[in-house]
């Protein structure tokens, strides 16, 4: 009698204990993608913020260069592709597809004097590269954030849980590598 | 305590620095709750005290420790008043910079301040993220590359991160404890040896003289044993705002060229005193260079952060 009274106690001990692990584990799996979609949404922020910039820069360089049609259309292009793109795998393409655009016009603005000493691209090539540190200094915050989700995702005991209620690994964003402008010391 | 910065080991990984930084920083606090527990009992053991009175001189601790909370904040409070606040108009690369780590790290923005001194410098401040500020002098912003700045603006963000400010206040308070403790302990023999209870047996006379000479050597050794664990704590969290200021801008390099930069420049800071030495990042008092005073420093010696940094 009193040995089954043991038992009985001992079984509901452990199931509460397996039950509060799990519940742990939920939680924090929970926790780590809610992590992961607000750092999701500080690049989204940065990328809009892109694209909001070239409308004007267009416009800027159409009144030096509007021969430069190919390129201007190329870049325009390229924003409405970031626009739509959705998700970190598409908007990465996207935004990689705008920078090399951007490139090729500023590639060409060089041969335009009036141009390059224009004080609206000047600021507008300011703000560009600011926002393009800072979508790379939000991707290592959002890839930092998804590395920890998917890594917890995969190990024991959470990939149980993970398992259970269909957590599916977050998509890391990829870009081409962040170039400084790295002064040579000689 | 045989821990000298010299002598640490490199895990190669930045994120294995970082942990072993967070680990021993652990480990010195631990030592801190030890050393004030221990003196404490102590205390009440050779006086023949029973542990019931132990609960009032916790309280009693307490207070004191409130007290130099509010003093300790108040005075870097003050050495932030000789800086004025800036926004991205008037330092465009400095905010800039500060809005882009602060992205990266995940942190709130903190305010930006620049202090007019030539002396290249930084400091970070805030007992939380959500109120913390970064000061950097005017020769900072003025003798460093871009990148480089932006290192130096990393490592005082890990500060801020890395609570360091809040850590830091808990152990100078620590420290001003022992420090009071032991003071207290210190007359308390030399007033109550006359008053001893005789309840010793016959040999008390021998007792209490080595009951004195215990007190004595403990309420000596424990303040300064308590320092240079403060300053040890310090410099563990100066090795750890290296490593996560070098993860958070990708690179250790331009780190370890600004703090050669830094420690080049002859110029001293005016502003700097003992209160806030730790939060800058550079130490702006002079370096101890022998192996005791060593034990004094609140920053590592810079030739090893940089070493540390370019193996990174």
């Amino acid at each position: 009698m009193s040995a089954g009274v043991t038992f009985i106690i001992v079984v509901v001990a452990i199931i509460m204990v397996v039950g509060l692990l799990l519940v742990g584990a939920y939680n924090g799996l929970v926790r780590r993608r809610i992590r992961v979609r607000e750092a999701w949404s500080g690049i989204d922020v940065q990328l809009k913020r892109r694209a909001s910039l070239i409308p004007n820069l267009v416009e800027t360089v159409n009144g030096y260069a509007a021969h430069e049609q190919e390129v201007l259309e190329n870049v325009t292009q390229a924003r409405a592709g970031l626009q739509q793109a959705s998700g970190p795998t598409q908007s990465a393409q996207a935004d990689n597809i705008l920078t090399q655009a951007l490139g090729h016009l500023f590639a060409v603005a060089e041969a335009y004097p009036g141009l390059k000493a224009n004080e609206n691209l000047l600021e507008l090539q300011r703000e560009l590269t600011d926002t393009e540190d800072k979508i790379a200094y939000a991707r290592q915050f959002y890839n930092t954030n998804v590395s920890g989700y998917n890594q917890k995702l995969q190990t024991f005991p959470t990939v149980i849980i993970g398992n259970m209620f269909g957590f599916r690994p977050e998509e890391f964003y990829e870009a081409e590598t962040r170039e400084e402008t790295e002064v040579s010391f000689s | 305590m045989s821990n000298t910065d010299a002598s640490i080991e490199e895990p190669v990984l930045v994120y294995d620095r970082i942990s072993a930084n967070r680990h021993t920083t652990g480990l010195l606090m631990a030592g801190f709750i030890i050393l004030i527990g221990g003196i404490v009992w102590l205390i009440l053991f050779l006086w023949g005290l029973s542990a019931s009175v132990l609960p009032g001189v916790l309280r009693f601790v307490g207070l004191i420790l409130i007290a130099y909370a509010i003093i300790a904040s108040t005075r870097i409070v003050l050495s932030i008043a000789g800086a004025h606040e800036v926004t991205k108009k008037e330092e465009w690369e400095f905010v800039r910079r500060v809005e882009n780590l602060s992205i990266g790290a995940g942190l709130p923005m903190p305010r930006t301040w620049v202090l007019e001194d030539s002396a290249p410098n930084a400091f970070a401040t805030g007992t939380n993220p959500e109120s913390s500020h970064i000061v950097v002098t005017r020769g900072l912003l003025e003798k460093l590359e871009p990148i480089e700045l932006e290192s130096v603006l990393a490592h005082e963000l890990s500060h801020i991160g890395n609570y360091d400010t809040r850590v830091m206040t808990v152990v100078t308070v620590l420290v001003g404890a022992i420090a009071l403790i032991s003071d207290f302990a210190l007359r308390a023999t030399f007033w109550g040896a006359g008053k001893r209870p005789s309840n010793r047996g016959r040999n008390s006379g021998a007792a209490i003289v080595i009951v004195l000479v215990i007190m004595l050597v403990v309420a000596i050794l424990a303040p300064i044993v308590a320092q240079v664990m403060r300053f040890s704590v310090s410099r563990r969290r100066e090795y750890l705002a290296d490593a996560s200021g070098a993860l958070l801008c990708r690179n250790p390099d331009a780190l370890a060229r600004a703090l050669e930069k830094i420690a080049e420049d002859p110029e001293p800071l005016e502003a700097a005193n003992k209160a806030t030495a730790h939060l800058y990042i550079y130490n702006p008092l002079r370096e101890h260079k022998s192996f005791f005073n060593g034990l004094f420093n609140t920053h590592p010696p810079t030739e090893e952060r940089v070493r540390l940094l370019r193996a990174m």
